[in-house]
């Protein structure tokens, strides 16, 4: 296990430098140009030249990508363009929020999307399982944005119950630690900034758990009818346990193996940051900043941002294949 | 067990549904931006969000004056020009303390100007300093008489300058806090105006907090917030709720919605900007002295977009009255547009309002397409922009109008468009034989249109920004006379002289000034739009 995990974590280096291989060519493929994006409109050609020669970018891509990765050898993501700030503190800055709202729709999306495919698999071609699967159905194929603003004049507009965008209360004030916005007002004991955030938290999170919770419903019905029709169920049945018990307690164990592959994949993406769901929103969030950093052709923030999301990715499928040995002990790894 | 979870979780979920918003403190006004700023730098910015953040923070020497870009005192009490015109000398207000207590002073005033065109200063390698090539290259240098009395000094007489005082790019910053953050300065801005900085989270929001030794007195308002909400749907739903007391950029497809709620305001103002169809008169030069000017050695040459009809008066005057401008402004603009009849905003120094437009009348246009040789029309290629600028929402649908209206008086428009750095690089080397185009103006002088746009020295085939290519020398000569003096009626004469021929020798058709506007709930009062679409929010108080 413990060969296993450094192994994985070794084959990260070739992952990453393919990755920013390819992203560094793509960006710079695109046309564009970030010295004219901060220069401005009506900026003089020496005033860009200027800019170009500055940020290095009057190099040949190959020298650009050279220097780019000397210095991320050395820790350091660079500077962004356009904000001039240091990209790893950009990063550091938005990315607490975009986690809090992954855990929270994950949260979501795992807890009903796995009640709703069990009650659904016991119940094949019940009401329910119709209603149960109707509903994923319509959950995958509705627009995020569109279902965003609803959610919105629903909860916000009309009921006045929830607040429709930002990540707190304007009117809070309270001291940052950590960035992660509840742990933060819990550890400095802000009760009302806990609260503001978390009522902050629940409409972005179900736009964004929607997707996920559908994908996550469907497989969980479909590998537990798969499961409910082995043999050792039949057995289980016949030795007369409670049809809870098999369900609950033989049943989901078996069929959670492709439920958790899928979770764990949905939430590599969702932590990559949701770019619809942080803007309807206005969630300050990765995805933002990574649409941003693309438009104004900021090549830095682009780049640390893509290495940052890769490096997310293959840590969450890490820890996915770990799981697996924890929920079937006939997995292991060599 | 599990049954004991949810129930625990839906009674928080209860409770948590149950809170109601968080008390809203008076005073303190949230205003809904659709981007975060860049940087708070004044002289380091060319976007508009990070602008409207720092004029509630930073002042200059002058400022505008409410609602117009006409020039007041502002940290200079007074000034006075040299017999040559090219020594400036400032009088500095006294008593004024930048928001970390040090004093403004002229050491201050040299310091925010010489760390922008002074390579060996030490602060000069902070920031990029576009604007300052662009529209401050005439100041040669900056320096202090006294503790209170600064002298700009400058390469050529310009009057535009004193109104380019006027732009964020020569605020005046705290030496003491450029000193104390260094590189980083940007993040902690500190100067004179009515609000100081409290806090920038990225993506999310600014505050400022009122300002208390503020020279002018304190403002009305506690604090004052600029929260980002980047979707103009959600930024109006927000609005609507309360969560913001005012927003920006609406969109034009819920302007009725926001005029049928009592409880919102929608004001509109016209823009510092034109936008505009551009016909190639035939002629331009090649700037081989590179110095921005048509020198005698310079003889003017055909462009390469040369058309023999457009060289001629009566057509391009044919062409003005064949098109239906207030139709494009009411239904492509939607009425969020003025229709122009000059090449600048009504609002400034020397706007010829005497000029009467030509008329729409596609029966005038015929005859005098008859009386330049041309009865039976032409063909004609229209360059069509890619993209929507503030200007100009939906250039490929005014170039159909356009095409059809022109179509009607026989001349045949042919569709020509290609990516927008092409476009620029196409339509500024004169390829174009009729091209969209617009302006939007920098400091609020109208040099920063009529010498831009319309000059003669600006026909240089390559760089032009007389896209027209109008080549009429009397033309230039007023626009030069306009810029080598500073007194302001006789400036306003020269532009207004300089209308009258661009009107009648019609190179363009000018289409509409784009308004600007922005949405406040009921209870904000005392704000006023200001033309160059920036953000002063100290007049501004809550009821």
């Amino acid at each position: 296990m413990k060969w296993y995990i450094i192994k994985r974590l070794l084959m990260l280096i070739p992952v990453l430098l393919g990755v920013s291989i390819l992203s560094f060519s793509l960006i710079h493929l695109a046309p564009g140009d970030p010295a004219i994006t901060i220069a401005g409109e009506h900026a003089s050609i020496q005033t860009i030249n200027a800019i170009r020669e500055k940020y290095g970018l009057d190099k040949p891509i190959t020298t650009q990508y050279w220097i780019w990765l000397k210095q991320v050898l050395k820790g350091d993501l660079g500077r962004s363009i356009v904000s001039n700030e240091s990209v790893t503190k950009e990063i550091a800055d938005r990315f607490p929020n975009t986690f809090e709202l992954t855990m929270f729709s994950m949260f979501f999306a795992i807890i009903i999307g796995c009640i709703a495919g069990i009650i659904s698999a016991s119940r094949q071609y019940s009401i329910l399982d119709y209603s149960f699967m109707g509903l994923a159905l319509f959950g995958v194929s509705m627009p995020v944005f569109w279902l965003g603003i609803m959610l919105m004049m629903i909860f916000g507009v009309f009921l006045k119950w929830l607040p429709i965008s930002g990540r707190i209360s304007m009117m809070i004030s309270f001291q940052q630690i950590t960035g992660f916005y509840l742990l933060d007002s819990l550890l400095t004991g802000n009760f009302e900034a806990f609260i503001s955030s978390l009522r902050h938290l629940i409409l972005p999170s179900i736009a964004l758990a929607t997707i996920p919770m559908a994908t996550i419903a469907r497989i969980t019905r479909s590998s537990m009818l798969e499961v409910l029709r082995q043999d050792f169920i039949r057995t289980e049945r016949a030795k007369g346990l409670s049809e809870r018990m098999v369900i609950y307690k033989h049943a989901v164990r078996n069929a959670m193996i492709p439920v958790v592959t899928v979770i764990g994949l949905n939430f590599g993406l969702l932590l990559s940051g949701a770019i619809l769901t942080e803007t309807v929103f206005s969630w300050p969030g990765i995805g933002r900043y990574i649409v941003n950093a693309v438009n104004m052709r900021d090549y830095p923030a682009v780049q640390g941002c893509i290495l940052f999301f890769a490096f997310m990715f293959v840590i969450v499928n890490l820890i996915t294949d770990i799981v697996y040995v924890y929920i079937d002990p006939r997995i292991h790894y060599g | 067990m599990k049954k004991k979870f949810i129930s625990v979780l839906l009674l928080s979920m209860l409770f948590i549904f149950s809170l109601v918003m968080g008390s809203s403190a008076s005073g303190t006004l949230v205003f809904g931006n659709s981007g975060d700023a860049a940087r708070l730098d004044p002289a380091d910015v060319t976007d508009g969000e990070s602008i409207s953040r720092m004029d509630n923070i930073f002042e200059g020497l002058v400022e505008y004056k409410e609602g117009s870009t006409e020039i007041q005192p502002c940290l200079a009490t007074s000034w006075e020009t040299s017999a040559d015109g090219k020594e400036i000398t400032f009088h500095l207000r006294k008593g004024v303390k930048f928001h970390d207590g040090t004093d403004f002073n002229a050491d201050a005033v040299v310091f925010s100007f010489a760390r922008q065109y002074d390579p060996n200063h030490p602060y000069h390698q902070y920031g990029e300093w576009s604007y300052w090539g662009y529209m401050f290259s005439d100041i040669e240098k900056v320096e202090k008489i006294d503790d209170y009395t600064v002298k700009i000094v400058l390469s050529n007489v310009n009057a535009s300058i004193m109104t380019s005082l006027a732009m964020f790019t020569v605020n005046i910053v705290s030496p003491a806090n450029a000193e104390k953050y260094k590189e980083d300065a940007f993040k902690y801005p500190c100067g004179t105006g009515p609000f100081k900085f409290v806090e920038w989270v990225k993506d999310d929001h600014i505050t400022l907090e009122a300002n208390e030794n503020y020279w002018r007195g304190r403002p009305k308002l506690d604090k004052l917030i600029f929260k980002v909400i980047p979707d103009p749907s959600a930024r109006l739903l927000a609005l609507e709720v309360g969560e913001i007391h005012g927003m920006e950029y609406p969109n034009p497809a819920d302007f009725e919605r926001i005029k049928a709620n009592p409880d919102l305001v929608l004001m509109s103002e016209p823009g510092m900007n034109i936008g505009y169809m551009a016909m190639n008169t035939g002629y331009g030069y090649k700037d081989v002295n590179k110095n921005g000017i048509k020198d005698p050695d310079e003889p003017l040459e055909k462009t390469p977009g040369y058309l023999e009809p457009l060289t001629k008066k009566e057509v391009r005057q044919a062409i003005n009255m064949a098109i239906d401008k207030e139709a494009i402004v009411r239904d492509i603009y939607r009425g969020t547009a003025s229709v122009a009849k000059n090449g600048m905003p009504p609002f400034m120094l020397g706007y010829n309002d005497e000029i009467e437009d030509y008329p729409y009348d596609p029966a005038r246009a015929k005859e005098l397409l008859a009386k330049a040789g041309y009865p039976d029309g032409f063909e004609v290629t229209l360059h069509v922009m890619p993209v929507s600028r503030p200007y100009m929402f939906d250039p490929p649908k005014i170039g159909e109008a356009i095409q059809s209206y022109l179509g009607a008086v026989g001349i045949k428009v042919k569709f020509y468009q290609v990516d927008w750095g092409t476009y620029l690089q196409e339509t500024e080397a004169g390829l174009h034989q009729m091209c969209l185009l617009g302006w939007t103006g920098d400091n609020g002088d109208p040099d920063n249109f009529m010498n831009v746009l319309y000059g003669l020295n600006t026909c240089s085939i390559g760089t032009a920004g007389n896209y027209a290519f109008y080549t009429n020398e009397e033309n230039q000569e007023l626009l030069t006379k306009a810029l080598r003096t500073y007194d302001v009626n006789q400036r306003a004469e020269y532009y207004k002289k300089a209308q009258e021929l661009i009107h009648e020798d019609a190179g363009w058709v000018f289409l509409a000034h784009a308004n600007q506007s922005a949405v406040f709930r009921s209870n904000v009062k005392g704000f006023v739009l200001h033309p160059t679409s920036r953000m002063f929010f100290y007049p501004t108080w809550l009821e």
